[in-house]
């Protein structure tokens, strides 16, 4: 079939034809990058963090008149407080296991600094979140020890939390080991903690820092394990629930706490939550720009596709004669029906040559202002070949219709 | 005649139900995604205190030099203890005060009832009257009850119901951290959006009101320690609350309320000249890099408005857009299918005013049924607002009249400009050519 006569047809719809190429355009260019938004933000909200999530629990909790002050009195009792608390959750029946921990992956408080190969701080700097707490900490967690050992009961250490004592030993996740020690020998090795010695003695293979927010991005999986229980005023653990027994050790937990001692503040919203809480809120601004965006494609497909049949029905009323005269020089129904698939398909390809140039624009634009990354090619792939088909799609009831026109029209006046 | 355009309209409308189903539609999913992320922009992007933002001003102090600042070479958006209680010393400014996050624990006087863990900031006396803090009961501390380390609170509407019942507590004593202090005022439900006095600490916004005052001094005192960001360019020497008053972390807020311009230079030059004055004692060694932002700059350069927020509305008045260009698309086909009716009474002396006017009536109708159509999935935009978006920036979206009359107007001015082509296309109709082809 020749192109020539669809397009002398369509010199005589130019507006009709610039405003379909239009939509076309804005449509591909809008739908690429909110997909591209969409699947960078299940992406970001899906990331492991190396801890084993399912029965995982955070409390935090203050007590109410606990020494203030940082002399050795304080500090003394206030650890005595902690380990209390500890023994009574490890005694609790559907607690796993229990450990004392300042940070939780993604729930926001970190402790951070800075590591190096030497006291002076000079040359390779990393950073790095800190989690203070127990040798039963990373089993708690159920992070993944993929070389050396755990630590052992006589290596923890306690302080007050701006204390400056440093534990002799750390372990270190992957990332860490591998930025500071590129040979991977990082085992036994010794780093420098804001410039205060300490050797790695395990590596862990994933650890995610506490923060989720732009500012640590660059070093979201640098953490460190410290075996140190800080004491103060708050004291923060980590409970593994029995399989199945989330819920109920949350309830139990706030009882036998209370129990233990009821001068402590630990409210509803956050005292006692499940790393799956946490995630859940967390990424909820994550998951509502995803949810929003797909509703906002779902509605410009719509719109286009309800476009394109309203435009087509009105071509297909307006031409009825001419098809008329068509059918009865011989044409098929099929032929009459291929003749606005293509059409659609020169305007629409005209639109996605359009809407892809748009759509690199947009993304160049969202770039420099959102800190967007840049939009693979494939998206735009697949978002052309999308539209087209969307484009043929909604063709096809118009074009069906225009098929049905009777040859017998050509011979009737109107 | 207008009443005959309209008969005329909804005629041709009832006519094509299909296509005029699908304008509307359009319409009312373009205006309704686009008004529900317009009410979220304008909830995060409002001015918190719009008859007095110009005059209160944030301070920054370039206490860390070159290699504490910012990218853009500003210092850092906290102060040190030191700079900013010699700040409240020199007291340059008409009112200003230093602040600190603070979380202490409140004890209900009822035996039995758990302590409350209450946020708030230690601030000094003149916070209340520089911010037009409203009080339902009392008022702030003076001046001397900042430099006598006074035990006086003021309290929040919310914790003076926990505590009193909603009753007036001035005069009355309330434990906070194990020490008594005496009720002087209790605040009318304030809880500014954006909380524009400590935008470092709640990142702009925070679900509950500020529910304790301590006066700064009085708080250091008590060693009721900072519950807020701290940020440090080297490990404080000392440790505890005391060393970190000690160090050059930041981690105290500041603002002052400067009335004109001339208040606003004069302040600038006190800046600088205390930054040399620090120069030549030898804490500072680089020039004066002192910045001085307004409130509504400050809450621009520390990027309040969520950028997801500025990017979803964008998207959605993308969309709006594609509506549009699909309206003008449909109502050119609605229009020139009539080309015939539109020749007969351009025949019989209609001028193309009277066509202007009949097509603009129509595409009028169908703007103002996609905006009702659009103000019910508002409505259900921003109710729905509520259970995806983090609490903090829904709680803040609301349907009220504004935005109702907003939607209806964007609707009827958006499609009747969307008609504007098409109508021009049926008035240049040749009445000549139409009634001789038929």
């Amino acid at each position: 079939m020749s192109l020539h006569p669809v397009i002398s047809a369509l010199r005589r719809h130019k507006a009709g034809v610039v405003l379909i190429v239009l939509q076309i355009a804005l449509t591909l260019a809008i739908v690429c990058n909110a997909i591209f938004l969409i699947q960078q933000r299940i992406e970001r909200a899906s990331r492991p963090t190396g801890a084993v999530e399912d029965g995982l629990i955070r409390i935090s909790q203050t007590w109410f008149g606990a020494p203030s002050g940082d002399d050795a009195a304080a500090i003394e009792k206030l650890d005595a407080m902690q380990r209390a608390d500890l023994a009574t959750l490890r005694a609790l029946p559907d607690v796993q296991d229990a450990a004392a921990s300042t940070s939780m992956p993604l729930q926001g408080m970190i402790y951070s600094g800075n590591l190096s190969l030497n006291p002076q701080q000079s040359g390779l700097n990393v950073t790095a979140a800190y989690y203070y707490g127990d040798e039963r900490l990373r089993p708690t967690l159920g992070v993944r020890l993929v070389a050396g050992r755990d630590f052992k009961v006589d290596e923890i250490l306690h302080h007050g939390i701006s204390g400056d004592a440093v534990s002799p030993v750390v372990i270190v996740s992957q990332p860490v080991a591998d930025k500071l020690f590129p040979q991977g020998d990082a085992l036994g090795k010794t780093i420098y903690q804001d410039g205060k010695p300490a050797a790695i003695v395990g590596i862990v293979e994933r650890l995610q820092t506490p923060t989720t927010q732009a500012w640590g991005s660059s070093w979201d999986y640098n953490s460190v394990l410290e075996p140190v229980r800080l004491d103060g005023a708050s004291a923060s653990y980590a409970l593994r629930a029995r399989p199945g027994r989330e819920q109920a050790v949350m309830r139990e937990a706030r009882k036998a706490l209370l129990a233990v001692n009821p001068l402590r503040v630990m409210p509803e919203s956050w005292g006692i939550q499940s790393l799956s809480q946490i995630r859940a809120k967390i990424y909820r601004a994550d998951h509502a720009m995803a949810l929003l965006m797909t509703v906002i494609c779902v509605i410009l497909l719509g719109v286009t596709a309800a476009g394109i049949v309203g435009l087509t029905s009105f071509w297909v009323g307006q031409r009825r004669k001419q098809i008329g005269v068509r059918r009865a020089l011989g044409a098929r129904k099929a032929d009459i029906v291929r003749y606005f698939q293509v059409e659609n398909l020169l305007i629409a390809g005209v639109g996605v040559v359009l809407g892809a140039l748009l759509a690199a624009l947009l993304n160049l634009w969202l770039m420099a202002h959102y800190a967007m990354p840049r939009l693979p090619p494939a998206y735009l792939l697949v978002g052309v070949l999308a539209v087209l088909a969307l484009g043929q799609f909604a063709v096809w009831g118009p074009a069906r219709r225009a098929s049905h026109v009777p040859p017998v029209v050509a011979t009737r006046a109107t | 005649m207008f009443a005959y355009y309209l008969e005329l309209a909804l005629r041709s409308l009832k006519r094509s139900p299909g296509l005029t189903a699908l304008m509307v539609l359009a319409i009312g999913f373009g205006v309704a995604a686009s008004m529900t992320s317009w009410s979220v922009f304008r909830a995060v992007s409002g001015d918190p205190i719009p008859w007095k933002s110009a005059q209160l001003f944030v301070p920054q102090i370039d206490m860390w030099g070159p290699n504490g600042r910012n990218a853009d070479g500003s210092p850092p958006n906290a102060m040190d203890y030191t700079d900013a209680v010699a700040l409240m010393r020199d007291h340059r400014a008409k009112l200003q005060s230093a602040m600190y996050q603070i979380s202490p624990s409140v004890v209900p006087a009822d035996a039995g009832k758990h302590p409350l863990n209450v946020s708030g900031h230690a601030v000094y006396g003149e916070f209340f009257p520089m911010l037009d803090v409203p009080f339902e009961f009392g008022s702030g501390w003076s001046t001397s009850d900042d430099t006598n380390r006074a035990q006086v609170a003021v309290i929040g509407s919310k914790l003076n119901q926990k505590l009193f019942g909603g009753a007036n507590s001035v005069g009355r004593s309330v434990n906070i951290e194990g020490r008594d202090y005496r009720v002087v005022g209790v605040l009318d439900h304030w809880n500014p959006q954006p909380r524009f006095y400590d935008v470092v600490n709640s990142g702009g916004f925070a679900t509950d009101a500020d529910d304790v005052f301590l006066p700064f001094q009085t708080a250091i005192q008590a060693n009721i320690s900072n519950d807020g960001n701290t940020n440090c360019n080297a490990v404080p020497k000392e440790s505890g609350f005391v060393g970190l008053q000690h160090s050059a972390c930041a981690w105290i807020a500041f603002m002052a309320e400067l009335d004109d311009a001339a208040a606003v230079q004069a302040y600038r030059n006190y800046l600088d000249g205390y930054a040399r004055d620090q120069q030549q004692a030898g804490r500072f060694a680089w020039a004066p890099n002192n910045r001085l932002l307004d409130v509504p700059a400050w809450l621009n350069n520390q990027h309040v408005v969520p950028s997801d927020t500025k990017v979803s509305l964008l998207v959605a008045l993308g969309l709006l857009l594609v509506c549009l260009v699909n309206t003008v698309g449909l109502l050119l086909a609605k229009f020139l299918r009539r080309s015939s009716e539109i020749g007969v009474r351009r025949a019989l002396g209609a001028p193309r005013a009277a066509i202007y006017t009949q097509f603009l009536t129509e595409a009028g109708i169908v703007g103002a049924a996609g905006g009702v159509l659009g103000l019910v999935l508002t409505g259900a935009g921003v109710a729905s607002v509520g259970w995806v978006l983090p609490k903090d920036i829904a709680a803040l979206a609301r349907l009220d009249v504004s935005l109702l009359a907003l939607t209806l107007l964007v609707a009827v001015v958006a499609t009747m400009l969307a008609g504007l082509y098409p109508t021009y296309r049926a008035s240049r109709v040749q009445p000549a050519w139409q009634l001789k082809s038929n």
